[in-house]
């Protein structure tokens, strides 16, 4: 059930994408990103959809597995496209009561879902390709420069491969409780909106209780194993760059260029 | 009132590389009455076999009925099946939520759909019968020892006056008395209310001295459903899987191999205990 939910979570494979070291896939998510604001007609978006198609092939993710990921974000897909479909003033093609749709919503409604879309699919390829202790790593060295103003850059990498890799813990944690709860006669599905939320009270509390008692362990270790924070901490495995990693690097700029390109000259 | 599965398989993750085939063709019927021991190694598919008899795991393929009825059916009540095959969770104290034991105890009759007197009278015996004392009936189920836990989340189980009892692993964690007394608990409902149980278990001697039908599982499948005896005949073959016998049986298998003339398939140590006393006699006497 709630196990099917794949957002934020690692696929292993052996593929090139995985094998790209972590700060060329945090950097080129990036740029792919802007690139996604940057192409604004047809063949652009054309050109984006393209080359995230070949990233996933490339990949060896399986497409059905990617578009699990996107269901659980369906809902405010919706809600934008509405909302953009409603409220954009314009060319009135089709009225009921108040509600009104018009060609320049219809418009901004698909481009925002398209956007969207890309976006999340683009990020979750980096998700599912790099494990988190590798994300973080990248970040770390990445976000490296700050330190000198003062931003505890090791310490937000920490906290957040904890948090990463806690998601899957948590996950499989509610499905247990649900599944107890449900053995002693809970119902989560039906009644209205008050009673649901109530009848989550018993999945809450012990969800809670136990994510408590999981951080005081974790910090219990990290204390005895002598944990003091990231000053003077070396690497076991140091990040290195190979060939194919400056190859990413000059593909994905070319990708930012090619998309500028075509919104110039179209 | 019996159980029964037809050919069900369950596999998890189905589409990804990483797919577990948990449930391989299980053929099984539990009839009225029994007292089954499930038992297998780590990860072999026991909880993801006992989820599937009352509803909360659908089988990937395959046929489940309760008397009789596809529990999958048109118009069948899997809330209600819940509250005929009450399941036991591994680890059911960590399920806890309630302010102080007794309401604790009363969730599930409540879900039942009881009537308030009722499901207070259900949830008293169930703590009666898992030896909860009455003074502490109050305290918070965060404050109670592990071992009293486990007996507050059985009881809350119990309070739903289950047909089937399934309890997965209900000794895990636990010291010798509070192993015994669980076992002893789950015997006595048997006995006493002829409860049919489930009792899922790493260790044969959990199971040995209660058991009267024995399911040994093997990577998903059903490797032996017999009498404990019969299928302690197959030593190999169960320590291949990486189980044992109970230690009593190794003691006995022993003694016949030194040439004392005791039956080596004994599984409890009462009959061990009067198999020896019985040879020593003979032999002084
Ligand atoms: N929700 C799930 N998603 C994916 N795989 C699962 C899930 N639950 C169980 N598995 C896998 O299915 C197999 C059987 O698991 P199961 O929990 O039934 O084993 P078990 O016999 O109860 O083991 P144990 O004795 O350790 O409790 C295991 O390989 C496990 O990794
Ligand atoms: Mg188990």
């Amino acid at each position: 059930m709630i196990r099917e939910i794949t957002i934020g979570q690692y696929y292993d494979e052996e593929s090139v994408i995985h094998r790209l070291d972590p700060r060329v896939k945090l950097v080129a998510t990036l740029i792919y990103i802007i690139s996604i604001f940057v192409v604004n007609n047809i063949p652009g978006y054309a050109f984006v959809v393209v080359f995230l198609g070949i990233c996933i092939a490339l990949s060896h993710v399986p497409f059905k597995f990617i578009v699990k990921g996107l269901k659980p974000v369906m809902i405010i897909l919706f809600i934008t496209i509405a909302f953009n479909m409603l409220l954009t003033p314009g060319e009135i093609l089709w009225k009921f009561w108040i509600l009104k749709i018009s060609r320049e919503g219809l418009k901004a409604g698909a481009t925002m879902a398209l956007r969207l879309t890309l976006l999340i699919t683009g990020s979750s390829l980096m998700t599912l390709t790099t494990t988190p202790n590798n994300l973080t790593d990248g970040m770390e060295r990445l976000l490296r420069p700050l330190t000198r103003i003062r931003v505890p850059v090791h310490e937000i990498a920490m906290m957040m491969s904890i948090a990463l890799r806690f998601i899957p813990i948590l996950l499989e944690e509610t499905d247990i409780i649900m599944k107890a709860q449900m053995a002693r006669g809970a119902d989560f599905e039906s009644g209205n909106i008050f009673r649901r939320a109530k009848a989550l009270v018993p999945l809450l509390v012990p969800l809670f209780v136990s994510a408590f008692r999981r951080a005081n362990d974790l910090a219990m270790a990290m204390e005895a194993r002598c944990y003091r924070g990231g000053e003077g901490r070396t690497k076991m495995k140091p990040l290195k760059y190979n060939g194919r990693d400056y190859a990413a690097y000059a593909i994905v700029w070319l990708f930012l260029a090619g998309c500028i390109v075509l919104r110039i000259v179209l | 009132m019996s159980m029964t599965l037809e050919h069900v398989n369950c596999i998890y993750s189905a589409d990804t590389n990483h797919s577990v085939h948990a449930l391989k063709d299980i053929c099984l019927t539990i009839n009225d009455g029994e007292f089954i021991g499930l038992i297998g190694h780590t990860g072999c598919g026991k909880s993801t076999l006992v989820q599937h008899l009352n509803g909360l795991i659908r089988p990937t393929d395959g046929l489940i009925t309760y008397n009789g009825q596809d529990i999958y059916g048109k118009g069948f009540n899997r809330k209600e099946l819940r509250g005929h095959v009450g399941l036991v969770f591994q680890y059911p104290e960590h399920q806890l939520f309630e302010n102080d034991v007794f309401s604790d105890v009363c969730f599930g009759p409540i879900n039942l759909g009881l009537d308030r007197k009722e499901v207070e009278l259900r949830a008293y015996e169930a703590l009666h019968a898992v030896g909860f004392p009455d003074e502490d009936f109050e305290s918070s189920p965060f404050e109670i020892s592990g071992g009293q836990k486990r007996r507050v989340a059985i009881a809350g189980v119990l309070a739903m006056k289950p047909d089937i009892l399934i309890l997965d692993e209900p000794t895990a964690g636990l010291d010798p008395k509070g192993r015994e007394d669980i076992l002893e608990l789950i015997s006595r409902l048997h006995r006493e209310n002829s409860m049919t149980i489930i009792l899922v278990s790493h260790s044969m001697d959990d199971v040995a001295g209660y058991a009267e039908r024995l399911i040994v599982m093997d990577h998903g499948s059903i490797a032996y459903d017999d009498k404990p005896q019969e299928v302690f005949k197959n030593v190999r073959e169960l320590e291949a899987m990486g189980l044992a016998l109970p230690e009593v049986t190794y003691i006995m298998r022993t003694l016949k191999r030194n040439g004392y003339d005791v039956d080596d398939t004994l599984t409890t140590i009462d009959e061990a205990v009067d198999a020896i006393v019985s040879l020593y006699k003979s032999r002084h006497s």
